[in-house]
């Protein structure tokens, strides 16, 4: 930013600096942000106040609710394909898995309402604009057939019926694993919004990490395979789409280089690293494939920790709104040449 | 619902006449309402946030209260932010600058005049100047006996009452510092295209037929999912009953026939209220009038259709840059964003899927 009134009017800089008060020192808001963070990027706002409102969103709620229906996405696939193939512990792993995922999902999602009673408020109306609202259409099918499937496998009942029902939570799966960056992308937290290309990407890598991983910890050294696969690769496209997204973040990014976000983002990657190699390297013995398939797992939660940190922590940070905002400003008026902000500060 | 995707989307953003229909209602529909919040005569005396409070009965705002009185210590506003138990918000900012180097709204000189020209530099307030023990009075224009009563029905401007060194707002004199208040009562904006509204999950948040943006509480579950959309921050889901709440622009007024409780107290018109239509075309007339009085720093903001969230409902003129009230320089509904945002994920989806059957390829080994 070239608006350098820092030196100029070192009495407000003073009060950017000083006089911030960080909304919700106290209350609901404690321990989710860091101390206001005010970059050295010179900007004006009220008092060093936040602009938007950061998120409501419990913690560690909304996280875990997206580590286990990311988990739940892709264990449903390689259940569904690990039956078809063959691979039973795999297809029980997966199964149970998906189930598991799904109904844990469900329970801290409706937990995180305010008012957690009305949750089936949520199916009185399908809004394409709402993706809250579509992800509790993919969710609700996925977690009737997920649960239908993992009967059929705990009861050896219907199994035609189990396999089929295994089919179509498999086909819904991947939609699960997604639209969860949708979910966090379409608000107003720069952090969030700003990464809406690279986040699918980062989430879908931290979906198959996770599910692999579980398919690792609970598939046999005959059947795991393709839970090993997975977990590599989206392991490899997490960490990889993780750091892309960092850095095209630019000023917005600083989120993720500081603070708690910081640690949890750098655990995750250690994590995910050292699952990977242990899963090219011990897949082979039972014992180093379940510890591998739980780092990438916990790799895979960190990484979702991390990312809702940020966005917590971006929100409160009026630079993320005012400098980018400010710069698309002039931008726009350096490519139209006119200038029609008034003259604010060309007294000064 | 799915009509928003087809076509240029025309609804997700960009100018958009008449949001009331594009949500359904029927053509004959009453007028779209708003506010227009003309700050340049706001004396932030508060009675908007008061009238506010005991109209729609809203509760006690425990903003930070970790404080002793619920002081925040950083200006006369100790109401701090817009929220779910406060729909008026009226911004204090105590506009600090070292001597001398203030802009007209600080009283320094106006622009192209010459500083050595003055005798003082700077004139502060309508206070006269003491050069070397020698009161020297700024000169007066004609209309500017402030004790002279306005004739029936008639309103007194308060900035014509100043004097003609370009003193705006409201000053006080300080050795070395210049300093200005500026004041500005916010609330929701009833954008065009509103991000709460968007991304509401159960149909609590809709656009009445006057074009506003109002929460059903009975349908509201506590999601949050508005409080984080809204690219100005007002609406906030209230901790002891879980609901997100925020301005209704009074909707039970306008059923009635009333104004809205704030705009009826506000004793200077900075909140007037009105047809959507009528108010821009007050607010184009108040601008120009400033700008021509030398007012170089007034503009208006969330006026312009163009904008990113299609213009707002409740607009406002500031006599400063919007972040310094507080508000984003330049919003966009997030929404705009989200075709492509579907897009994306989508072919993620895909993606992670073909990932999962490539897995299992070459059969067993
Ligand atoms: S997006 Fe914000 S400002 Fe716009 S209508 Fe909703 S709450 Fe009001
Ligand atoms: S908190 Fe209430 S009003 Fe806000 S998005 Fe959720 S259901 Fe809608
Ligand atoms: S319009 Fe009504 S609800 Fe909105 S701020 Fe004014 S008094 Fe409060």
């Amino acid at each position: 930013m070239t608006d350098a009134n820092a030196a100029e009017m070192p009495e407000r800089a003073r009060i950017d600096r000083d006089a911030v008060k960080p909304r919700g020192q106290k209350s609901r808001r404690r321990g989710r942000g860091d101390e206001l963070q005010v970059p050295e990027a010179e900007f004006r706002s009220y008092y060093g106040r936040p602009i938007i409102k950061a998120p409501v969103w419990k913690n560690p709620d909304v996280p875990l609710y997206l580590f286990l229906g990311g988990l739940a996405a892709t264990s449903s696939g390689l259940g569904a394909l690990g039956g078809a193939t063959d691979r039973p512990t795999l297809r029980r792993t997966g199964r149970l898995a998906a189930a598991a995922g799904a109904a844990g999902g469900t329970v801290f999602l409706v937990h995180d309402l305010h008012r957690p009673k009305r949750f089936l408020h949520m199916l009185r109306v399908f809004k394409p604009t709402s993706p809250l609202s579509v992800g509790t259409w993919i969710l609700s099918p996925f977690a009737t057939f997920a649960a239908a499937t993992a009967a059929s496998e705990l009861t050896g009942l219907f199994r035609r019926a189990g396999d089929a029902s295994g089919a179509v939570a498999a086909v819904i799966g991947p939609a699960l694993g997604t639209y969860t960056a949708v979910l966090f992308s379409n608000t107003a937290v720069p952090t969030w919004h700003e990464a809406h290309r690279e986040l699918p990407i980062v989430f879908a890598g931290s979906a198959a990490a996770a599910g692999g991983g579980m398919g690792l910890v609970g598939a046999s050294v005959r059947d795991n395979v393709p839970a090993a696969r997975l977990a590599v690769a989206g392991a490899v496209v997490e960490l990889a789409a993780g750091e892309f997204m960092e850095r095209k973040l630019g000023l917005l990014g600083d989120v993720y280089q500081k603070g708690r976000a910081h640690t949890l983002m750098r655990a995750s990657k250690a994590c995910l690293a050292a699952g990977a190699v242990g899963a090219v390297l011990g897949r082979r013995h039972r014992w180093s494939a379940a510890l591998s398939g739980l780092a990438l797992m916990a790799g895979s939660a960190l990484t979702r920790f991390g990312v809702f940190d940020a966005g917590i922590a971006s929100a409160n940070d009026p630079a993320h709104i005012v400098v980018p905002q400010r710069e698309r400003i002039r931008q726009r008026q350096a490519t139209t040449g006119t200038d029609v902000a008034p003259p604010d500060r060309t007294f000064a | 619902m799915w009509d928003a995707f087809s076509g240029a989307a025309s609804s997700l953003s960009g100018p958009l006449p008449d949001p009331t229909t594009d949500a359904g209602w029927s053509g004959d529909h009453p007028k779209r309402v708003g506010f227009f919040t003309d700050t340049s005569v706001c004396i932030g005396c508060k009675a908007c946030e008061v009238a506010c409070k005991e109209w729609n009965l809203v509760p006690d705002d425990g903003t930070d209260a970790s404080d002793l009185y619920r002081l925040t210590g950083m200006s006369y506003d100790n109401t701090g932010d817009l929220g779910a138990s406060s729909w008026r918000h009226v911004a204090f900012i105590e506009d600090v600058r070292p001597h001398g180097s203030a802009t007209a709204a600080h009283g320094g000189p106006p622009s192209g005049v010459p500083v050595d020209s003055l005798a003082t530099g700077f004139l502060p307030s309508g206070l006269p100047a003491v050069t070397d023990g020698a009161p020297s009075t700024p000169t007066l224009r004609a209309p500017r006996d402030a004790a002279t009563a306005p004739a029936p029905g008639e309103t007194v401007d308060l900035l014509a009452l100043l004097p003609d060194t370009g003193a705006h707002g409201q000053q006080t004199p300080d050795d070395e510092r210049d300093v200005r208040w500026l004041m500005s009562s916010d609330v929701c904006k009833h954008c065009t295209h509103a991000g709460c509204l968007d991304v509401c999950p159960t149909g609590a948040l809709f656009r009445t037929e006057y074009g506003t943006v109002v929460v059903q509480d009975d349908i509201c579950n506590g999601c949050g999912y508005c409080v984080p959309s809204c690219p100005y921050g007002v609406i906030d889901v209230r901790e002891d009953d879980g609901g997100a709440h925020k301005c209704t622009l009074c909707y039970d007024r306008l059923g009635a026939g009333m104004e809205p409780a704030c705009a009826k107290a506000c004793p200077t018109n900075s909140i007037q209220f009105g047809d959507l239509d009528e108010l821009q075309a007050a607010a184009d007339a108040r601008l120009a009038e400033l700008h021509g009085r030398g007012v170089t720093e007034a503009r208006l903001y969330g006026r312009d259709p163009d904008d990113g969230v299609g213009g707002d409902g409740a607009f406002f003129l500031l006599l400063d840059e919007p972040e310094v009230y507080g508000m984003p320089p330049e919003p966009i509904v997030t929404t705009r964003d989200l075709p492509e945002m579907w897009r994306n994920a989508a072919l993620t989806a895909v993606g992670l899927g073909a990932a999962v059957v490539a897995a299992f390829w070459g059969g067993r080994k």
